[in-house]
């Protein structure tokens, strides 16, 4: 068979073609590595990098426009730090080429507008600043520059609007004045002074009563926790004392005044700040994190910036950047943060320990995961063993020290690291130094830092290491040895009400019985609830569910997975005998009895039996605040169990509110043309409906279109999941405020101080639900304020709650 | 990083591309170097930090169904694992460095050692004395034994 001959000249054509396509994809790549790359580590200078590519850019500026427009007006924002390299960049393309100038800023203005539509805050702060910076490579007049900060502090003014939105105005404005303000101040000084008045009115009005929710510590000695702006604030301040003299911000476009200040300027067009909506998020406030001042340094080292300067706002500013930049590689992570340019001129372990604290201790979630910031700063101590170490242990040193005012939820995460670290570090640690917290009562923060310690590294361990790890002296704090207690098998222990049930049913369960042959032998349990008269049927059998409960569960200690296993199996028999929230708390009490001295299998099973939907989320709630769990309210498990509760239910309705919402977007897609044969009374159109609707139900199955009344079942399950969500944080908050209101009661009455540790552990574990789950019970709030946190409360509780309303408003 | 290394399951019942695929989607980690002695608590511990933990099945001697040093933990969600991959993975447990690795997916059978003498491959020509697995590398265990038995 002969290969028919092509066409010669098609196919020659069709390669040149595609020659040239893949050749023009070729150099915008080079062109896209070559801006991404500029000012990085090459053999020589930056100067003459930006003159070589501003070149090699002019050349191409027509051929690859929007590519080249793209890129530059990106690569500031995605690599902040070198928001000045593009900037000067730009400022000597402009010089050859003004046109291009004015179409690269109506680029970053179109950027700009984007952002602040799509609530992209960090994107649109970052892009006023390189607008800002722009006006010192002379591509932006200075005055119109001017204009865009007065619209900023119009939207600052405005009324009705909450204070989120007009902060985040304030603060676009405040950051990018570290990079202008020098130039604003020679060439437009009574304008500046206009915007610093502004913004100090500004600043003197402002509600921070949120401050005293997101405050790591509840008092400002040694170090102040000052508010983000008011901080910034006091930094802009300095520097205008100072002139506006910056010395820490590398500026290239200064090696090229000569050219750049021969450029023709752009005007910005208008920039409107978009309207406030409801659904608007703006982003939350927070506090600025301090634990070391200069003399935590070592004397004979570079000095540690002054809170108030504006260089430490700005190295700070850098070590998040990079954060961001690598937080999914521990190892890359760790070795940028000490590769950080001006790493000679700072402590750098110092303020790379503090900015990943910070970030730990970030109120009211940090953005990570903690175990992010535990295995970075592992990989910081490899990667610098002579200094990390010491720097990393004279922290926890300092944080120990000012233990007594954290608030709960951090000392929750600072006790979760420091266990981790040192499971990660064979354990060791100068435990003598911490002795005086053996003489403190035990709810002393001190003393239960250290008790708490114990507990998480015995998870991550055993008992015998745990025990081996610390001086004798330390044997009150130790955690009891973590095993089931199985009362029925201690002396004496079959004169308990049930044991000889317990017996029978433990051997019955070892022939591995179906679950109705247990069902029927729990049933046959006498009720002590039941009174002679038998008229009131009692809603749960107290002995049945502590003899299957304690037996089946004892049986099952082994491993998790041996009582999963069991819970699995006789899922039914827990249905049964536990339907109502009483007997749910009745079981809930029996697995307390058996895994006392095992916080963390309790909470696995209390975690297991949630999910299999054995135990109901308000159950939990409740039995946690019962008084039998009194004796137990301080320690840090019951707090894990109740959030995880909370997180369950959470998950939820998140879960179901996502459904609904894609199944509408779905709906609204693509409309139903059951909608016009509705119309139509015919028979004809109801058989064509019928069909379209049997059509769409198998569809159903397909997971495809989902139907009208599709979505209003889903909607209905929506709406029980969150009065269920409602309820339970009613519940919880409820609790909160009877126990808190009797415990001060009660000291009123016999004259004692209400401020007992007890009393702050619980205020602060009150203060741990509302920043946990924020976002959610933002839903109630209306709710909250007018069934539960009324004025008549006491000041303190009201004051929880204030001050996490103030966190929106 | 959640990439997954260059180790492929060589009894994986399947076509090539379509272990690819399960591995892409996975929940579930392949966890190595533990201790006999680690606990599912000890892991359920250390993982739970990434993630809700769906189940730790623990890798047991094919004929003593003990623990022989390695387990599968399977999460809810692929993130999680992925960020156990990111955050757990080369750190320690038990005072020993872990590794994790994609799993394809747990099936019964899967739990057990496929060394000769029941535990892990590598316990079974290993020459370094560990006293967390065992001590001696089996086949050296043998010499040993054969030798002594001689004498």
């Amino acid at each position: 068979m002969s290969r028919r001959k092509r066409d010669d000249g098609y196919e020659h054509g069709y390669r040149k073609r595609r020659r040239v396509v893949s050749e023009q994809a070729e150099i915008e790549d080079r062109l896209e590595s070559l801006i991404i790359r500029v000012g990085d580590k090459t053999s020589s200078s930056l100067e003459s990098n930006l003159e070589g590519l501003a070149s090699v850019l002019e050349a191409d500026l027509n051929t690859y426009k929007s590519k080249i427009l793209r890129i530059l007006s990106e690569c500031p924002i995605q690599m902040p730090e070198k928001c000045t390299i593009y900037s000067t960049l730009v400022g000597l393309l402009n010089a050859k080429n003004y046109n291009f100038g004015g179409e690269f800023v109506e680029q970053i203005v179109r950027n700009l507008k984007e952002a602040l539509r799509e609530g992209q805050w960090e994107s649109a702060r970052l892009t006023v600043r390189f607008i800002s910076d722009m006006v010192n490579c002379h591509i932006v007049s200075a005055s119109s520059l001017l204009q865009l900060y007065d619209s900023f502090i119009d939207a600052a003014m405005e009324q009705g609007v909450p204070q989120v939105r007009r902060d985040w105005y304030m603060y676009a404005l405040l950051t990018a004045l570290p990079w202008v303000g020098r130039e604003l101040f020679e060439k437009k000084e009574n304008d500046l002074e206009r915007i610093m008045a502004a913004m100090e009115g500004y600043l003197r009005r402002r509600n921070t009563a949120h401050v005293a929710a997101l405050r790591v510590w509840n008092c400002d000695t040694p170090h102040p926790q000052e508010e983000y702006l008011e901080c910034l604030w006091a930094q802009v301040r300095k520097l205008r004392t100072d002139e506006w003299q910056e010395r820490h911000i590398y500026r290239p476009y200064l090696a090229f005044d000569s050219i750049l200040s021969e450029a023709l300027q752009h005007n910005l067009p208008v920039i409107l700040p978009p309207p406030h909506t409801a659904s608007t998020q703006y982003p939350l406030p927070w506090v600025v994190f301090r634990m070391f001042d200069y003399t935590d340094c070592p004397e004979a080292g570079p000095l540690l910036p002054g809170t108030h300067s504006v260089e430490r706002y700005l190295i700070e500013e850098h070590l998040h950047q990079i954060i961001t930049r690598h937080h999914n590689e521990r190892k890359e992570l760790a070795t940028q943060l000490l590769a950080f340019p001006q790493r000679n001129k700072i402590p750098l372990e110092y303020m790379i320990v503090e900015v990943l604290f910070s970030e730990l201790f970030q109120m009211p979630s940090p953005r990570y995961l903690e175990i992010a910031y535990g295995c970075t700063l592992i990989e910081l101590c490899k990667l610098q063993p002579g200094t990390m170490p010491q720097v990393l242990a004279q922290a926890t040193e300092l944080l120990y020290e000012r233990i007594d005012t954290m608030n709960a939820t951090c000392f929750d995460r600072f006790v979760s690291w420091f266990s981790y670290h040192l499971s990660n570090f064979q354990f060791r640690w100068s435990w003598d130094d911490w002795q005086n917290c053996l003489s403190l009562e035990k709810d002393h923060p001190k003393a239960k830092f250290v008790s708490e310690v114990f507990g998480k590294c015995l998870r991550l361990s055993y008992y015998k290491r745990v025990t081996e790890m610390v001086p004798e002296c330390y044997s009150p704090l130790l955690p009891p040895k973590p095993e089931p207690y199985f009362k029925y098998q201690i002396e004496g222990g079959n004169g308990f009400p049930g044991a000889a049930q317990v017996q029978t049913l433990t051997e019955l369960l070892r022939k591995k019985p179906t679950p109705e042959e247990v069902l029927e032998l729990v049933q046959q349990l006498p009720n002590p609830l039941k009174d002679d008269d038998g008229d009131m049927e009692p809603s749960h059998n107290p002995l049945a569910i502590e003899v299957f409960v304690q037996t089946l569960l004892h049986l099952g200690s082994k491993s998790f997975t041996h009582t999963f296993a069991g819970l699995a199996k006789y899922h039914s028999v827990f249905k049964n005998i536990c339907e109502n929230e009483e007997a749910q708390i009745c079981m809930l009490r029996q697995v307390y009895e058996l895994w006392q001295y095992h916080p963390q299998f309790l909470g696995v099973v209390v975690d297991k039996m949630l999910k299999t939907q054995i135990v109901e989320c308000c159950a939990v709630a409740n039995w946690i605040f019962s008084r039998d769990m009194a004796p137990e309210f301080t320690r840090s498990y019951i707090w894990e169990v109740l959030h995880l509760t909370i997180r369950k239910m959470n998950k939820h309705v998140v879960r179901l509110e996502k459904e609904v919402n894609d199944a509408r977007a779905k709906l609204r897609a693509a409309p139903s043309d059951s909608e016009s044969s509705d119309e139509d009374p015919t028979r004809e159109a109801g058989e064509k409906r019928r069909r379209s609707n049997s059509h769409k139900e198998a569809a159903k199955d397909g997971g495809e279109q989902p139907t009208e009344e599709m979505v209003e079942r889903m909607d209905e399950r929506l709406e029980a999941a969150q009065s269920d969500q409602k309820n339970l944080f009613l519940i919880v908050f409820q609790r909160f405020i009877m126990i808190l209101s009797e415990h001060v009661v009660r000291c009123d009455t016999d004259g004692k101080d209400f401020n007992t540790f007890w009393y702050q552990w619980t205020v602060g574990r009150l203060q741990q639900v509302f920043m946990a789950h924020h976002e959610q019970v933002e839903k109630y709030s209306q709710t909250l304020e007018t069934l539960l946190f009324t004025h008549d409360l006491d000041s303190n509780i009201l004051d929880t709650f204030r001050q996490f309303q103030a966190l929106r408003s | 990083m959640a990439v997954p290394s260059t180790y492929r399951d060589q009894h994986f019942k399947g076509s090539r591309v379509e272990q690819e695929r399960l591995l892409s989607q996975s929940c579930t980690l392949y966890v190595g170097n533990l201790s006999f002695f680690t606990t599912e608590e000890q892991i359920y511990e250390l993982f739970g930090k990434c993630g809700d933990v769906k189940r730790i099945i623990m890798g047991l001697d094919k004929f003593t169904r003990t623990p022989c040093g390695f387990c599968f933990v399977e999460f809810y969600l692929r993130i999680d694992a992925e960020n156990a991959i990111r955050f757990v993975n080369g750190t320690r447990l038990d005072d020993r460095i872990v590794r994790t690795d994609w799993d394809a997916g747990f099936i019964e059978g899967r739990q057990y050692g496929r060394g000769k003498t029941g535990g892990q491959v590598r316990d079974e020509y290993r020459t370094d004395f560990d006293g967390g697995r065992g001590g001696w590398g089996k086949m050296i265990q043998q010499k040993v034994a054969t030798s002594a038995a001689n004498n």
